[in-house]
């Protein structure tokens, strides 16, 4: 931005002329000057810099979101930053995938139950009691859950690790 | 001692003090990870983050840095922020097809005590509706036919 324009964020901070061709200024506006401060804290101007060159046009405008949110996060977590964030979610996925088993086996079984009635239901007398029919069908129900449990697999790691271990931390 | 430079100070070319702040996380054996590093924060940042942080917590947080620097290099306009975006989509599908697969079970449970139910309301009407061996018409039927026999 040249003539009378007001300066980005990046060239007020680093107190610069602002080109008309700064790669800073279409992503960091003046009115917001945390934003450019704080991706200048974290990963440095000149690398931002580097980082967006390296990019086509179309693509930088996300590239400065995601390292506008990258620095947040290693301001708000200076020992994991984002990784934090990352390592909770994995968790999160990992419990759902195990619930989704459990709830899984459980509808087999009581699929596997509906297509074969119980002998009260072919004409033979029913049990003398309702609490030991519900008591013996619950137990066949925990007794097929626990072996349709045993085929459950649990979920592996999302990506890729470059740490090379199972989890993001063990 | 050139021998017992740091990657860090290799990789800056220059003299490794026995306090430098890199060497106990940046070994001379795994050039690349300071190099990646160095990359997108550059060494000077990454210094100033390990000097304020507890030296108990530098090696976590070398670590992190390198794996966001990592996710960087393999997705330059992303980095890790994709992967937090693709793992709150896969929580979201795995949500919605728990609530699918407990109100299907909600659904075959229902049905399974409601036909279990209806047997029973059969199977009462008719033995008690039918006399015992000794020819007594049962009192305990679920629909009162009595007096269609009186």
């Amino acid at each position: 931005m040249g003539g009378g324009s007001s300066p980005c964020a990046s060239c007020k901070l680093l107190r610069r002329r602002c080109a008309k061709d700064c790669i800073f200024a279409p992503y960091f506006p003046p009115d917001d000057p945390h934003k450019f401060a704080i991706v200048h804290k974290v990963f440095g101007a000149s690398n931002v810099s580097k980082m967006l060159q390296e990019l086509p046009v179309h693509q930088r405008g996300d590239a400065v979101s995601s390292l506008v949110y990258e620095a947040n996060a290693r301001m708000r977590d200076p020992v994991y930053g984002c990784v934090g964030a990352i390592s909770y979610l994995q968790n999160q996925v990992s419990q759902l995938q195990m619930q989704l088993a459990v709830a899984q086996a459980e509808i087999l079984c009581i699929q596997m139950q509906q297509e074969q009635p119980p002998a009260a239901m072919v004409g033979l007398p029913p049990p003398p009691q309702d609490e030991k029919s519900s008591l013996l069908l619950a137990t066949n129900n925990f007794n097929s859950l626990q072996q349709c449990l045993g085929f459950a697999s649990t979920s592996t790691s999302v990506m890729q690790d470059p740490l090379k271990r199972e989890s993001l931390w063990t | 001692m050139n021998s017992g430079r740091c990657a860090a100070c290799k990789h800056l070319r220059r003299r490794c003090p026995s306090d430098c702040v890199f060497s106990p996380y940046f070994p001379a054996n795994n050039p690349r990870r300071f190099a990646y590093v160095h990359k997108i924060y550059g060494a000077s940042n990454v210094g100033k983050i390990l000097l304020d942080l507890p030296v108990n917590r530098r090696a976590e947080a070398a670590d992190s840095l390198y794996y966001e620097a990592y996710c960087r290099i393999k997705d330059p306009v992303y980095g890790c922020v994709g992967l937090i975006t693709i793992l709150h989509q896969q929580i979201h599908n795995a949500q919605c097809q728990l609530a699918r697969i407990q109100a299907e079970i909600g659904a075959l449970s229902t049905q399974s005590q409601s036909e279990v139910q209806q047997f029973q309301q059969v199977e009462n009407v008719g033995p008690s509706f039918l006399p015992d061996q000794n020819g007594v018409p049962n009192s305990t039927s679920f629909y009162d036919l009595s007096t269609w026999f009186d």
